[in-house]
């Protein structure tokens, strides 16, 4: 199919990395970002700072309202102090919220030069440090993208399903953030944002197409955030797994903490309260960050990227593509010793 | 004998090269294509009284045949340059004592409006697309069954200023209800709903047609913008609006989703008003002045006429290829040249 934007490359640095970690990805998904260090420094002898002193970049409560743009713009200031004081430049998000506030500041600061000039200001009378804009800013889902092809040799699994010998069928999920707020900042732009598909397409996957593909996971923020609006969350997933169920898909690919967490989650609440899985046997569909497809595709031990803790469970996908795991090593915790195994849902089997 | 170019063998060019030709002057007609009235002979019916297309068609070529015109096809024109010290217009490298362009329009690329799902999905159209089902008189949905359900979208191209066109492509409004209607007559029990932002029905019987759509053929207005388009795993079209008269959101799936594309500037239209000097807003061509002098141009001996300057519809284009006309004799006769 035709794409007339998928020739629309940002540019995206090769090395020398500033890594800016996520509030909440390393409790859902929790090795998604230790094994993008992983790739970058072993795979592909990439240089990345992972600074111990970064923090939020408050970017939900700035889109709840609960945090005034001045503060939010002070602690972006903060984080870009951290990677000017390391001497590095090319800044990278885990989390496409984040990745939002950043280019926002950016183009803020841009379009209005005295804001710059006062969040330096902030930022010296609260904690007397300095910053630098980025000369580079991407997500790190654009640095797996870039180097896909790069990759690819060194994978030891591919996209296929080994019972059938066809390619695995992809949903792939982009964060509203990444692109929608400034298409420019988005490899492929807004309408089909092509750093997902060409991660699919190069390992050998087919990116299904659904007419709610572009559609808003159901995180929407004060949509889950204020609990009386959180049946418009989850109608929202509801109405994304209704319009992706025709094609099957085998896996559901994103690239942002709360799009993988809660079309994950929702799963178990849709099966719950309505008693409807979206795959025929009753499953769910494994939602996957592209950091582990990454590392289970370069063999990485899927329980040591944390995958076991995700609420629908991968082991049928891993069955299909291939991956060499050891089930009784599941919950194996640190030193071997085994942690309590979590009860199963009655209705999304596990 | 005085020379004339003419410059884009459309409705304009052959409407003012007969004229002219008629008064005994010498015309050279260029066409880049192998046959002129190219964005003519692709309709099948005209707005507002749903004349024949080709019989309108076969009028204006009739015209061709007056003594004086040299219809000069595939012949695209590369070089226009204004006279020097008392010389004559080059027109690619020929001597003419006058020039009128009228390289006209194309129409907006759908793609560009990736969202909307054209070129992507099956069942996605674009007007011109429509019109030649319509010249064909067989509408067929992607697996070739009769269509239940159509959906027009207008301004896909104009008066977006995500694309960059401010302005309203003048005929796409009218153009949705005629081919709604067409679509009506062929399949009765096809249910046709048009999306718009706000209905121009400025031109004499318009109004009058919008109105028919509704009371006779029972076409569905509905005001607002479609934000996306989809395929569906049925290979029909789902799309997402809003409905801004209720004020509420609404999902539609439709076996055939067509995209009223407004008029650009040609690449001719764009080149030559470059290389001329004449270049005005979106890359039309800029007459002197709209009300007094709307075929004139900032030189002496250029002219322009018809929809190179801006969305123009037929009728509108062959008034204003008329009034071109007797600009060029009265400057050919007035002792400038």
């Amino acid at each position: 199919m035709k794409r007339y934007w998928n020739e629309y490359q940002k540019e995206i640095a090769d090395d020398h990395f500033f890594y800016e970690r996520s509030c909440i990805r390393q409790t859902f998904f929790a090795g998604s970002e230790t094994t993008f260090l992983r790739i970058l420094r072993e795979e592909l002898d990439k240089d990345i700072c992972d600074n111990p002193h970064q923090h939020t970049c408050t970017g939900i409560g700035y889109h709840s309202d609960v945090v005034p743009f001045e503060t939010t713009m002070t602690v972006v200031a903060r984080l870009f102090s951290l990677m000017t004081e390391c001497g590095y430049k090319n800044f990278v998000p885990s989390c496409v919220t984040s990745f939002g506030v950043f280019t926002e500041m950016m183009a803020k600061w841009e379009e209005n030069p005295a804001l710059k000039e006062q969040a330096r200001q902030y930022l010296w009378e609260a904690c007397k440090r300095e910053f630098e804009v980025p000369e580079n800013i991407v997500h790190s889902s654009d640095i797996i993208f870039k180097f896909r092809e790069e990759l690819k040799p060194k994978m030891r699994y591919q996209l296929v399903n080994r019972f059938t010998g066809r390619p695995l069928r992809v949903v792939e999920h982009i964060g509203c953030h990444y692109a929608k707020i400034f298409p420019h900042h988005g490899v492929g732009k807004a309408e089909f944002p092509y750093v997902l598909a060409g991660m699919i397409e190069s390992w050998g996957g087919e990116v299904v197409d659904y007419p709610e593909r572009r559609h808003c996971c159901g995180f929407g923020f004060r949509q889950y955030l204020v609990q009386e609006n959180r049946g418009y969350s989850i109608a929202n997933t509801k109405k994304k797994f209704e319009s992706m169920e025709p094609y099957e898909p085998d896996f559901i690919l994103t690239n942002c903490p709360g799009c993988a967490m809660f079309l994950d989650k929702w799963q178990y609440t849709i099966a719950e309260m309505e008693h409807k899985t979206y795959d025929q046997a009753g499953y769910g569909i494994p939602v996957l960050t592209y950091e582990e497809l990454t590392g289970l595709l370069l063999g990485y031990d899927p329980w040591e990227m944390g995958m076991q803790l995700h609420q629908v469970q991968v082991d049928r996908l891993l069955d299909k593509i291939g991956v060499a795991y050891k089930p009784e090593e599941k919950y194996l915790g640190v030193g071997g010793k085994l942690l309590p195994t979590p009860l199963k849902p009655e209705i999304l089997k596990q | 004998m005085k020379k004339v170019a003419v410059i884009g063998a459309g409705p304009a060019g052959i409407e003012a090269a007969s004229l002219l030709a008629a008064q005994g002057l010498e015309v050279a007609l260029f066409e880049k294509e192998s046959q002129p009235l190219h964005n003519l002979t692709d309709k099948a019916f005209l707005f507002p009284n749903f004349a024949d297309a080709r019989q309108v068609s076969e009028r204006l070529l009739e015209k061709l045949h007056t003594p004086g015109i040299a219809l000069l096809k595939d012949t695209p024109v590369v070089s226009l340059l204004a006279p020097t010290a008392g010389g004559s217009w080059q027109v690619n490298g020929q001597g003419f004592d006058a020039v009128l362009l009228t390289s006209g329009y194309t129409t907006f690329d759908a793609r560009r409006k990736e969202e909307l799902g054209y070129g992507i999905y099956p069942g996605i159209h674009t007007s011109l697309e429509m019109e030649q089902m319509l010249r064909e008189g067989k509408i067929v949905n992607t697996i070739g069954d009769m269509p239940r359900r159509i959906a027009f979208l207008q301004c896909v191209g104009s008066r977006d200023e995500k694309v960059g066109n401010h302005y309203c492509s003048k005929l796409c409004c009218v153009t949705a209800v005629k081919q709604a209607i067409e679509v009506k007559k062929l399949i009765p029990q096809c249910e046709v709903y048009i999306f718009y932002m706000d209905l121009r029905m400025w031109g004499q019987h318009f109004e009058e047609l919008y109105r028919e759509a509704q009371t006779d053929y029972n076409i569905k207005f509905i005001r607002g913008r479609i934000s996306e388009a989809g395929g569906t795993f049925d290979r029909r079209v789902q799309i997402k609006a809003e409905d801004t008269l209720m004020g509420r959101p609404m999902k539609l799936t439709v076996d055939l989703f067509v995209l009223m594309v407004g008029m650009e500037a040609s690449q001719g239209t764009r080149s030559l008003a470059a290389q001329a000097g004449i270049a005005g807003e979106y890359g039309f061509a800029q007459a002197c002045d709209p009300h007094t002098s709307d075929n004139c141009t900032a030189h002496d001996g250029l002219f322009v006429a018809g929809s190179c300057k801006r969305p123009m519809t037929l009728t509108d284009t062959l008034a204003d290829a008329r009034s071109a006309a007797w600009e060029v004799l009265r400057y050919l006769h007035s002792g400038l040249k």
